[in-house]
Formats: structure tokens, C-alpha cells, sequence
């Protein structure tokens, strides 16, 4: 019982510091609001993690500055939970029609088992937004690219449905829309006859807000995805890869890719 | 040699109607599917998410690959001055031309938005060797036509060995494209060898040079021309050097991929375990449209037998089929191996071997571009001058001793 009670005290004084922290800064300094406040927030809890948003305006350019990434803690991921994917479905309102081979899927969950030391995981896959990815480089008209910030995207005004980026895709991140699309969301549009994977959820990020899907696992206190900016060394994300380190799927084909994992060890 | 003299096609017989006919009746089957296919979404095909290049795309890389192949007979003769093959190089290359249309118009109806063609030509990512394919068959049209055109006129005929060369360097390029949209493929474990392009190469060599005999038997037989031992002997002795190379190129792909301890997943796939692929490598690509054939060309029994050579056209002609369905459709049953030393498992068949069961309306759009083909050059023999009037032994040779 002290013990709790500690914590709560504990917790009371981080977020009051959280918050001191984060109203002196803008006050003084609003351009560097996310360096300021990730420096303490990687002891915080996770919502402070991932408070690292877009401070672009949007009438400005993407700029490379920035590139949003995600860290990927498996050991916190729990085999059988899906709120991450359950959230990306609703965000980007994807609808199955019960037909699992054709139906679109931006995050999924996946199960690994080491065959060497019978070690078990989860965690979720997605794009995994590629600094060169594959995806870009091989789609013939350009409607697959990485923007500078580091998403990558489909503009599906110009894909054609060639599905080459499919077969490019080191993750079997990229879903093609097999028919039509009814109810689409306003922030998420989808097209018959084009491919479309993961988008970080650019519009919450150009909003200065987080992906669903961590959001989700974050507000579910899983605290198992980081969201941030790579490129500022201040923030939680970078702070944690510094600290920790974090390991890039299929890292053998140099791609930098923007989401990283822990614990992963087999 | 004397001058050649060429012909066309009466083509006023019920038997020639008949025949554009049945072929105009495949194309419109085709168009059919294809607006079924359109209509509804993929999900009506055997395509997803997992194997996302199918049937059509089997169709349309073979018809590609040969057409390529197919202008063979014309390079011999305008490259190699060989004197026997420059009769039949106006056919070369009018099929060359026929088997690209066919392949590229299943390519493009399969798209998921074919309407946006124009983007397709106006948009281009040239790191994409897909967006340099777009410019290669563009250009291959363009240098097999002027080709033709100082073949058959006059006025330009001093122009031939040059346009003959730009065609053959071109045809060259174009098929290391053609590969290379599978060479390039850094993720997939079946791929991502340099080997396919020159792997590319004889297989068109191969393809193309078995279509064209076919053609060339058909149209001689069927329109009752001479076409003497000479040249198909010739023909068919050439066509074993490139089975033999197409047998060579997969051998040493695979046992490249055999040496290197983090290739024998797939390789125990493909060569062993895949079921239905491993079947089709073996029997339909390795016995049938390989070593079948090659005993066949080289079999002294049955060295002037057209019915022979006809069937080893035809067994070519399936193992090619065969060849690009391992290729390309095992190549992506094969699951990516993106977690190496774990066992895999989730809701979007990670880990598994993926399975594809062609749709009807595939396969009709992929005969429509074979129907679409043989349109072309059955019209195009009609209405211009292609076909050498006689290609009897004692024209094709005159040092031929009867």
C-alpha cells in the first residue's frame, strides 16, 4: 500500500515537472518545445513519450528536419492484442469483406516463435517507411514515394495498379483496394485499383498529432509503440534508441527504415 | 541467291474469315472478362494480396519475352548476313511486332486502373525499370517499324543493316529490362539475381524462335507454299542450341542459389516441396518444354518429320508457359523471409506458402492476347507483302543438291 502510494506520489511530481516543463517552454521557446520536453519524459509515463508531434505549420513544406519514425518495444507487446490494429482499421476506415486474402491490412499483428531457442514474441508490422524504399524506387509513374520527412506514401492519383511495389515490398506492407470503396474516411482516401499501406497517419502527423495505432496501445497503457522525431536527439524515440537500441527488419538490405524493434532477441 | 520475291496473303477464303473469326471471338471473350475483372475488383480474380502478379501477368511476360525472340531470324539475316534467313525476315519481325502488341495489352487491361494509361506515358520514375520497360517496348516498336519499313521499301532499302542493327541492340536491352523487373527485386528470395536478364535473353531466344516456326509452318502449310527442309533443318538446329542455353541459364541459377546456406528455403521449395510448383518445374518446364524437346530436335529418326517439329515447337512452347508460372507465381508463393531463424504466423499469411488458383477471366484475358497476336499478323499478311513466294530447298539454297 505505501509503496502505491509512492508511485502516485511519485507520478504526481513527474507530471507536475511534465507540465511545468512543458508551459515554461512555451513560454520561452516554442520552436523547440519537443527538445526541452523529451529529455524528461523518457522516465515519464507514455503518454509523455509520445507528445513528440509536428510543430510545422501547414501552409509550409515538408521538410527533411524531420523524420518520424516509430519504436517498437516487443516485450510490452502481448500475444492476442489487437488494439493497434483495431485502431488503424477505424482511423482509415478499413472494412473487411470477409474475404482475408484480398481485404486490406495496414498494421497486422504477427506471432514469431525462435526455431533456436523456442523464445516466443508478438509485435505489429507495418510499412515500415524505408528511407530508400524499395516501394518508391521501383513504381513507374511515381505514385509511391517517401516524403522528406521520411513517410512514405501512395498518391493515388497517379498509381496505376501496376502492384510492382507490391512484389518490391520487403514486408508485405502494401495492400491493393480489390473493390469498390464505400464510406470512406475524409482523411484517409482509398481508390479501386490502387495499392495503399500504412501512412503513419500523415494528416494527424501534419496536425501535430500521433499515429492511431500508438496512440491506441498508449492509451491502453500497453506503452508499447514510440512515436517521434529520429532526427532531433532530444526526443523520447532517439533518446531510447541511444539508450537501448532498436533493430530494423531485414536490416541486411540497408533501407534505414523509419520503425524500429526491441526486444527481439532470439 | 536470286531476288526474293514476296507475296501476300489472298485471304479470301472461308478458312481465313473462319479463322479471324474465331480469333475476334477470343478477343472479344477477353474484353468481356476484362470489364467483368474491372467492374467487380480483383477480388473476383485468383490475384490478392499475396500472389499479386498472376495469370494475365504470365501471358503478358511470355508474349513479351518472345516477341523479342521472335525477330531472331531477321537479326541472323541483317546482323549475321546469314543469306538463308533473310527471306523470312520480314515474318520475324511483323511477329515481333504482333507478340508485343499481345503482351502489352494484357499487361495494360490488368492494370487496376488500365484507364490511366496516359499517366502511365506521362509520369515516369526512371529509377523504375518498370518506367524504362514503358520506354523500351515504345522504342522497340519504333526500331523493329523502321526495320520493317527499309525491308520492304525501296527507297530506304540501303538503310537496312542499320535499322537491323538498332533493332537487334534494342531487342537486346529491352529483354535485359524484362528480366530485370524480376533481377531487381532485392526482397524476394527467389529473385534478386543479375542471371535474369541474360536468363531472359535465351529464353526469348528460345520462345520466340518455336512461335515463329509454328507461324511460319502454319502459313506455308495452310496457304499450300513450298517450305523446304533447308531452312527449318536450319531453323530447328538453332532452336536446340537455345533449349540447350535456356536449360543451362536454370541450372545455373539454381545451383548458384543452392551453394548460398540462406537460398536452400526456397530452393527445397521450388525444387522439392512446393507441390503443384515443384511439379510444374520439374515435369512442365525441365521434361517437357526441356529435355523432351532437345532429344527431339536431335533424334536422327526424326529429322525431317514436320509433325515432329511442330510438337517440339509446342513443348517449348508449354515449358515457357511453365517456366514463367515458377518464375513468377511460385517465386511469390514462396513467403518473404523477413524474421529469419523464427517460426511465423499472422492474419496476413505471413510464414505461409501462399496459394493461387487462376480465375477464369484471367485466363481468357491472357488467350485474348494470344488471339490478338495472331490477329495481327494474319491481317497484316493479307494486306502487305511479307512472305517469301517459295521457300523451297533449291530457292532457300541454291547449292542445296536434290
Amino acid at each position: 500500500m505505501k509503496k502505491t502510494e509512492n508511485k502516485t506520489i511519485n507520478n504526481s511530481r513527474r507530471d507536475f515537472l511534465s507540465k511545468a516543463a512543458v508551459a515554461g517552454t512555451i513560454t520561452i521557446a516554442p520552436g523547440v518545445l519537443l527538445h526541452s520536453t523529451s529529455a524528461h519524459a523518457i522516465d515519464g509515463d507514455a503518454t509523455d513519450l509520445n507528445t513528440s508531434v509536428s510543430t510545422r505549420p501547414l501552409d509550409q513544406e515538408v521538410s527533411s528536419k524531420n523524420r518520424w519514425g516509430m519504436l517498437i518495444d516487443t516485450t510490452k507487446c502481448a500475444t492476442g492484442c489487437t488494439d493497434c490494429v483495431d485502431a488503424c482499421n477505424e482511423e482509415n476506415g478499413l472494412i473487411g469483406h470477409n474475404r482475408p486474402e484480398t481485404d486490406a491490412q495496414y498494421i497486422r499483428k504477427v506471432t514469431l516463435k525462435s526455431k533456436s531457442t523456442g523464445h516466443e514474441l508478438s509485435l505489429p508490422l507495418m510499412c515500415q517507411h524505408c528511407e530508400t524504399a524499395p516501394c518508391a524506387d521501383v513504381c513507374p509513374t511515381g505514385a509511391s514515394f517517401v516524403r522528406a520527412d521520411g513517410i512514405a506514401l501512395v498518391d493515388k492519383h497517379i498509381c496505376i495498379g501496376c502492384r510492382y511495389c507490391m512484389m518490391a515490398c520487403p514486408y508485405k506492407a502494401r495492400s491493393f483496394v480489390h473493390e469498390d470503396v464505400k464510406n470512406q474516411k475524409l482523411s484517409a482516401p482509398r481508390g479501386k485499383g490502387t495499392v495503399e499501406a500504412c501512412t503513419m497517419c500523415v494528416t494527424r502527423v501534419d496536425n501535430g498529432g500521433i499515429p492511431a495505432c500508438v496512440e491506441a496501445c498508449t492509451a491502453e497503457n500497453h506503452n508499447a509503440m514510440i512515436f517521434g522525431d529520429l532526427k532531433d536527439p532530444n526526443s523520447p524515440i532517439s533518446i531510447e534508441l541511444k539508450k537501448h537500441g532498436g533493430k530494423q527488419l531485414r536490416s541486411d538490405l540497408a533501407l534505414n527504415t523509419g520503425v524500429r524493434y526491441q526486444g527481439m532477441n532470439e | 541467291m536470286s531476288k526474293i520475291e514476296y507475296t501476300s496473303l489472298e485471304g479470301k477464303s472461308p478458312a481465313y474469315f473462319g479463322f479471324l473469326g474465331a480469333l475476334a471471338f477470343v478477343i472479344l471473350l477477353a474484353l468481356g472478362a476484362v470489364f467483368y475483372m474491372e467492374h467487380e475488383g480483383h477480388h473476383v480474380t485468383g490475384m490478392n494480396n499475396q500472389i499479386v502478379w498472376g495469370m494475365p501477368h504470365v501471358f503478358a511476360i511470355f508474349l513479351i519475352v518472345a516477341a523479342s525472340g521472335a525477330l531472331n531470324v531477321a537479326s541472323i539475316a541483317s546482323v549475321f548476313r546469314k543469306k538463308l534467313y533473310e527471306p523470312m525476315a520480314r515474318l520475324s519481325a511483323l511477329l515481333a511486332i504482333a507478340l508485343l502488341t499481345g503482351g502489352l495489352v494484357v499487361l495494360l487491361l490488368d492494370l487496376g486502373r488500365p484507364d490511366r494509361l496516359i499517366v502511365a506515358m506521362t509520369y515516369y520514375n526512371f529509377k523504375s525499370i518498370f518506367a524504362w520497360n514503358i520506354i523500351l517496348y515504345t522504342g522497340f516498336f519504333g526500331f523493329v517499324g523502321a526495320y520493317l519499313w527499309t525491308m520492304m521499301d525501296h527507297n530506304v532499302y540501303k538503310y537496312k543493316p542499320y535499322a537491323g542493327f538498332a533493332a537487334f541492340v534494342w531487342r537486346l536491352i529491352l529483354t535485359t529490362g524484362t528480366g530485370s523487373i524480376f533481377g531487381f527485386l532485392v526482397a524476394r528470395s527467389a529473385y534478386d539475381a543479375a542471371l535474369m536478364a541474360p536468363m531472359f535473353i535465351v529464353m526469348s531466344f528460345s520462345f520466340g524462335l518455336a512461335i515463329f516456326l509454328l507461324v511460319l509452318m502454319a502459313t506455308y502449310k495452310w496457304n499450300n507454299m513450298e517450305l523446304g527442309d533447308v531452312v527449318l533443318n536450319r531453323l530447328r538446329n538453332l532452336l536446340g542450341v537455345f533449349v540447350a542455353g535456356v536449360l543451362y541459364f536454370t541450372a545455373v541459377y539454381h545451383l548458384t542459389n543452392l551453394y548460398a546456406t540462406q537460398h536452400h528455403g526456397v530452393e527445397k521449395f521450388l525444387l522439392l516441396e512446393g507441390g503443384v510448383f515443384t511439379n510444374i518445374f520439374w515435369i512442365g518446364e525441365i521434361l517437357l518444354g526441356g529435355i523432351i524437346p532437345l532429344i527431339l530436335i536431335y533424334a536422327p529418326g526424326v529429322k525431317n518429320c514436320r509433325t515432329t517439329l511442330g510438337l517440339i515447337c509446342t513443348l517449348i512452347i508449354f515449358g515457357g508457359f511453365a517456366k514463367i508460372y515458377t518464375i513468377l507465381i511460385a517465386g511469390q508463393a514462396y513467403p518473404l523471409e523477413i524474421f529469419p531463424g523464427y517460426e511465423v504466423s499472422s492474419s496476413f499469411y505471413d510464414g505461409v506458402v501462399n496459394s493461387y488458383t487462376p480465375s477464369l477471366p484471367e485466363i481468357m484475358l491472357g488467350l485474348g492476347g494470344i488471339a490478338m497476336t495472331l490477329f495481327i499478323v494474319a491481317f497484316a499478311l493479307k494486306v502487305l507483302r511479307f512472305l517469301p513466294v517459295s521457300l523451297a530447298d533449291s530457292v532457300a539454297d541454291p547449292h542445296h543438291a536434290k
